[in-house]
């Protein structure tokens, strides 16, 4: 199976290449991708030198243009295609209909991969893109089960890349606008999902509270590690209950299920976390690359190799099990 | 001069029973709307308790004049939520598309509606969908002024209805697991139907006790109800076609009257306002996504 791995900046794609990635994936530094943090991503001059480097070792750069682009300033996402393009990314990442039709159309030897963001979770969705526009491979949202992976390889032609490590999303991707009713800032228009520049600490009654956009999230014992305060990963009270009503504070880590995934007909494994660093993305890299090598070989998977970078230190399978539903 | 605006009725994103979705059209017959959406949105597991309502529905809605069409589900995964959007599209009515891949069945040269739901943030989406037949497109409810603007602009061009997210509680997120479900300790294939104990979606409130969200089944509303009330004049110069209102349990024959007689301007918007504090939820409303910071914002009187 083909690993496909984060990079938020030159060093971590060098780094992810040497660690064992069949193929990177990044983004342009500004509003085109879906994670437009300060400091991160690529200007056009550090990828193109990246892609040389990755090609020169037999990699793949993957480009993800994946955001939707703002009514009246397509000409952004427009020149990223182009300049994607004409630097040598091995595909571009999509998720916007228009965007895909622009580029089906101006740039139709660009290979085109369907973002998480574009949400499409059945054969009709896939093969609608596939079809208007010749979209080669999906990355398919984090709301299926196994099972309904390898229906969905049953009825369609193009290849399908999951997500088995990192950062888990638990509303439709691409769908969502929580973040921007908290916070003004969404994961579509943005880029960003609950931003740092929105979130704030303070001490009150001895707890550590974290708030985003003014909405408590999280509250916590002072002593006590307090979670980043993702939006759905919150602790909120419905009537007598108080719990995470969407999810616990928890990431994916479906190891164990690489050789489920293999036989659904998974053709690539993808790792969440450009914003992640160079040793995280070090140690991940290197821990797939052998996992991905065993399942090749009908070896077993390595278990609770990752268990320390899981945020929060909590991992599940997420959707891919039925009973997270 | 700018064409008037006028009204279409959302589908209703909740989970009531038989008779009151029967008694909820009846009574949306008489109200001054011009169209409406009717379907299940957001569960097909609802769909066995409600469905026999639609065809009365829709009957006594187009007899009342007013044009009807049917929702697809948000979110399509089961193979046979795949076949019953394929008869959708067999039933000789518009289909409004709330998810992508019904346009997989659509048959060559039939028209559609878009729903809010999907993805239209510019003007190459929504060209693309114009020229695929799409006669109305209601704009994703996060979208600022800016790009409504330029959208109905677009929009004119092309021979697209734009509407807005008018009123009602706004939909954040849809999601393959049930939080409704998961409030109950169950999961969705257990759920035995909890979300239908809540008409207007079940209060998801931060630590601080702030009103926050609300939990519909597998959907995730806003608590506050957007409210377009002070921005009618707004959205009409900038050439909107309709403003999208979304049932709620309660006042809602009242809603719709007031909204019309608003875009009459046989209402002061205003006066509006202050009454539509007392017939939404807890007598919260927002409209902060088109004009605000977040969409959480209201411009009017706290």
């Amino acid at each position: 199976m083909e690993l496909v791995c984060p990079a938020g900046t030159p060093a971590a794609l060098r780094t992810a290449v040497k660690a064992g990635a069949h193929t990177i994936y990044c983004g342009f530094a500004d509003e085109t991708n879906a994670r437009n943090f300060p400091g991160l991503n690529f200007s056009r001059k550090e990828l193109g030198e990246a892609i040389v480097f990755a090609h020169a070792h037999g990699s793949k750069v993957l480009v993800a243009i994946n955001t939707f682009p703002r009514a009246g300033g397509e000409d952004i996402w427009h020149r990223a295609i182009s300049d994607a393009g004409s630097l040598g990314a091995d595909a571009v990442i999509l998720a916007d209909l228009g965007l895909l039709a622009y580029t089906a159309e101006h740039h139709p030897e660009l290979r085109r991969h369907l973002s998480v963001q574009a949400a499409a979770a059945n054969p009709d969705a896939i093969n609608f893109y596939a079809e208007a526009f010749d979209v080669r491979r999906v990355v398919l949202p984090r709301v299926l089960t196994v099972a309904e992976i390898k229906a969905i390889n049953a009825e369609i032609d193009v290849e399908t890349e999951v997500f088995v490590f990192g950062g888990l999303c638990v509303m439709a991707e691409g769908r969502c606008s929580l973040s921007s009713y908290a916070t003004g800032r969404s994961p579509n228009m943005n880029g960003v999902c609950s931003p740092a520049s929105h979130v704030s600490y303070s001490e009150e009654e001895g707890d550590l509270v974290a708030r985003l956009g003014g909405y408590t999230i999280h509250r916590t014992e002072k002593e006590r590690s307090a979670p980043y305060p993702t939006l759905c990963k919150g602790c909120f009270t419905s009537r007598e209950q108080t719990g995470h009503v969407f999810e616990d504070p928890t990431s994916l880590d479906a190891t164990r299920l690489i050789p489920d995934l293999a036989k659904a007909g998974v053709t690539a494994l993808k790792i969440e976390g450009r914003q992640r660093s160079r040793a995280y993305v070090e140690k991940v890299v290197r821990a797939f690359r052998g996992a991905v090598e065993a399942e090749a070989q009908g070896r077993p998977m390595p278990e609770g190799l990752l268990a320390t970078l899981s945020e929060g230190q909590a991992v599940t399978t997420g959707a891919y099990a039925k009973v997270w539903r | 001069m700018q064409e008037a605006m006028d009204l279409t009725v959302a589908p209703n994103p909740f989970f009531w029973n038989l008779e009151t979705t029967k008694d909820f059209y009846r009574a949306l017959s008489k109200t001054p709307v011009s169209r409406v959406v009717v379907g299940e949105l957001v569960c097909s597991k609802r769909l066995p308790f409600i469905q026999d309502a639609f065809p009365e529905a829709v009957e006594t809605l187009v007899e009342a004049g007013k044009s009807v069409a049917l929702t697809t589900l948000a979110l399509i995964t089961l193979k046979r939520e795949r076949k019953q959007t394929a008869d959708l599209f067999d039933a000789g009515m518009i289909v409004e598309i709330s998810d992508l891949s019904a346009l997989r069945h659509l048959p060559q040269g039939q028209p559609f509606w878009v729903g809010p739901l999907v993805n239209v943030y510019n003007e190459g989406t929504l060209r693309w969908l114009a020229a695929q037949g799409a006669e109305r497109v209601c704009l994703p409810p996060e979208l600022p002024i800016e790009s409504v603007r330029r959208l109905a602009q677009v929009g004119a061009e092309c021979g697209v209805a734009i509407e807005v997210w008018g009123h009602g509680r706004a939909p954040l997120a849809i999601s393959a697991r049930c939080y409704h479900a998961r409030l109950h300790d169950r999961i969705k294939d257990n759920c035995q139907f909890v979300c239908g104990d809540d008409p207007d979606g079940r209060d998801v409130d931060t630590l601080d006790a702030q009103k926050f969200l609300v939990a519909n089944g597998v959907q995730t509303l806003s608590h506050a109800t957007t409210s377009m009330v002070r921005h009618c004049d707004l959205l009409r110069e900038a050439g909107v076609s309709a403003l999208r209102l979304s049932p709620q349990s309660q006042h809602f024959v009242e809603i719709c009257e007031g909204y019309a007689a608003v875009l009459e301007g046989v209402r002061d918007a205003e006066d509006f306002a202050r009454d539509l504090v007392q017939l939404v939820p807890d007598g919260q409303l927002a409209d902060g996504f088109l004009t605000g910071i977040c969409g959480a914002d209201w411009s009017g009187a706290a």
